[in-house]
């Protein structure tokens, strides 16, 4: 009776993980081991083929590339942005505390397609910036800003930022306000104290913040879609491309598997750094 | 000269005032008590001399030069906070040496200012442990290590050991009054535990309200209490409200239906509150008997009893100490006794 219990009680989220996780996550790893010929489709034999043409290509180390460095970008943009703001949250007065909440999670209460779409009109060569630059005679020519990667980090950032203060907002709300004025009455300036204090204890959450950051850039779809279109492509374009134009499933499946593994292999990395590092100081 | 000398120091919050008009100055070496209830504008007060609040009025000088206009962090007061406050990002050593970091010490004297002050909390053994593998009372002396450590001209101590269990804080206050004692600093101490400060410091200076009630020595402060407040919030105490009378042999109280010998001295006559410690009560023959009761309730602590007794003066607190004897029940009736001088007559006023 209770041994079976806690699996009747959890057995809702279990089958809804099995059904909507799992097995798709199964079939595209088995996928991937198909093969694909432009006349036959696909064969279902079993070869490490797609993986070899993607790891020998350095069309795909390209994208994995650029990928990855859009990714690690923005969580570095993001962290810089957001551990400063998340300070300067928990110093407000209650009222104001609470109306930059929700200015923060703003963007997440925007569907992505038409924040993004947003961005793409700001952006684009006869964009509002580029307009509002040359009738001030600042540019001749239009600052290409559409399809480039700095472009999509700049969207990115924008919807990852609040993930990374929520973050840090929660690792600052454990530290003791006092160990500030500790330092300040020690002889510590504002800056000493932000860097020497504030900083160090906040580093857990900068760091969990990150994991979230980098992993949902490393994977996101729609603004690179949009804002990088065909010309600047990412891993889950690319992955988009072979689905649903080239039609080589398996191939497709291949580059997704490759880009679920190498995510999971830099969080787990990742947090093995930060457990080490950290041992002890935090428990 | 005194080190720290407080003059008029007033604190406002919006209609509200904190701190009112309050004056005190402590000498060099020496260990005071500010004591008071929560609200009584103690720690706004230690706030105020440390720099995290601005004074809204009065002047706050150390060694004679005026704080108004110097930062927190270049006061060099040694402040112990009630949390503690230690970086837990750092280790033992590191905490200890922020604030000679802070003041350019070169590495080699900081390690050896960073050992002297470990040593002298009996911290040494544990100087790379981070704050969390600490107990409640190491960190206290981490804390007590990280203050002293920049020699300050002045200690805060902020309600310093109000998160320890009473066993704890206990040893902690000997251990406290000697640290003290050793390094020789003037220590000021913010608390609203009457026992602590009463083993603890010199001088207490009792608040209420933003005000300074009194100022004296721990004994002065609770045999000779300025009020009513002071005599209920320092130790237990018998608040008998009365009369004065004046007379050719010697003053009369007359309380309730009953007329007592009062003290000698020349109070003025009139309505007073006469507070009577209840150690000072004892159980007497009827022959010698004050007055008469009844033991309405009867608590056994060990060292002492604690007694309630209902007599015509109203109900009043009796301890004894525990010598070994029987001690009255319950329901038992009982005669009271107690020497006229320790009577100490309060004027009516400060009966709240």
């Amino acid at each position: 009776m209770i041994g079976t219990r806690p699996w009747l009680l959890s057995a809702p989220a279990l089958v809804l993980f099995l059904v909507m996780l799992v097995t798709p996550l199964i079939m595209t790893a088995v996928l991937s081991f198909n093969s694909f010929d432009f006349y036959g489709g696909i064969k279902p034999t079993f070869g490490l083929g797609n993986y070899a043409d993607v790891l020998s290509d350095s069309y795909f180390y390209e994208i994995f590339g650029r990928t990855f460095m859009i990714a690690l970008v923005t969580t570095v943009i993001a962290a810089l942005i957001g551990t400063p703001q998340a300070y300067f949250m928990l110093r407000m007065h209650p009222f104001w505390r609470s109306v930059m909440i929700l200015v923060v999670l703003g963007p997440l209460l925007i569907s992505v397609v038409v924040r993004t779409l947003g961005w793409a009109i700001l952006l684009g060569n006869n964009g509002v910036i580029n307009e509002a630059l040359r009738r001030f005679d600042m540019i001749e020519r239009p600052i290409k800003m559409m399809y480039t990667s700095g472009g999509i980090v700049l969207a990115l950032v924008h919807v990852m930022v609040p993930f990374m203060i929520l973050a840090v907002w929660a690792a600052l709300q454990r530290q003791d306000p006092a160990t500030e004025k500790a330092a300040e009455s020690l002889g510590a300036g504002p800056f000493t104290v932000f860097r020497r204090i504030v900083l160090p204890q906040a580093m857990p959450g900068i760091l969990s913040g990150s994991l979230i950051v980098f992993s949902l850039s490393a994977s996101a779809f729609a603004t690179p879609a949009i804002l990088g279109g065909r010309r600047v492509k990412v891993a889950s374009t690319t992955v988009y491309d072979e689905f649903l134009n080239t039609l080589n499933w398996p191939l497709g499946a291949a580059i997704a598997i490759i880009l679920l593994v190498a995510v999971l292999a830099i969080m787990v990395a990742w947090n093995r750094l930060v457990e080490k590092r950290f041992a002890g100081v935090f428990q | 000269m005194a080190i720290l000398e407080l003059r008029d120091l007033t604190k406002r919050f919006g209609e509200t005032v904190a701190v009112d008009r309050f004056t005190l100055s402590v000498e060099k070496g020496e260990f005071v008590s500010l004591l008071g209830p929560s609200g009584c504008g103690k720690t706004t007060t230690l706030q105020m001399i440390a720099g995290f609040e601005t004074p809204s009025g009065g002047t706050i000088l150390l060694n004679g030069r005026d704080l108004a206009k110097v930062p927190a962090r270049a006061r060099g007061l040694g402040i112990v906070f009630q949390t503690y406050a230690l970086f837990p990002h750092m280790t033992v050593e590191e905490n200890v040496g922020f604030g000679l970091e802070m003041r350019k010490v070169p590495a080699d004297e900081r390690r050896r200012r960073i050992a002297q002050t470990l040593d002298l909390v009996h911290l040494s053994h544990l100087s790379g442990r981070y704050p969390r593998q600490m107990s409640g009372g190491q960190r206290q002396r981490v804390a007590l290590a990280r203050a002293l450590v920049i020699e300050p001209e002045l200690l805060l101590l902020d309600e310093p050991l109000s998160n320890l269990d009473a066993k704890l804080r206990e040893e902690m206050q000997l251990e406290l009054r000697r640290i003290q004692q050793e390094a020789g600093v003037t220590t000021l101490l913010v608390t609203h535990d009457q026992s602590e400060a009463m083993a603890l410091s010199d001088r207490i200076a009792v608040m209420q309200g933003g005000r300074l009630i009194q100022e004296a020595s721990p004994f002065d402060a609770y045999d000779r209490p300025a009020n009513g407040f002071v005599s209920s919030f320092l130790g237990k105490s018998n608040a008998i409200p009365g009369h004065l009378e004046g007379g050719a042999a010697g003053t009369k109280l007359r309380c309730r239906e009953l007329t007592l010998d009062g003290p000698a001295s020349g109070e003025t006559p009139g309505p007073v509150l006469i507070s009577l410690r209840p150690e000072r009560i004892e159980f007497t023959g009827e022959a010698e008997g004050i007055v008469a009761g009844r033991v309405s309730e009867r608590i056994f602590l060990g060292d002492k009893w604690l007694f309630k007794v209902e007599t015509g003066l109203g109900e009043l607190l009796v301890v004894r100490r525990n010598s070994g004897r029987r001690e009255p029940e319950v329901g038992e009736a009982v005669h009271l006794f107690w020497q006229a001088e320790h009577l100490r007559v309060l004027s009516a006023e400060s009966a709240e």
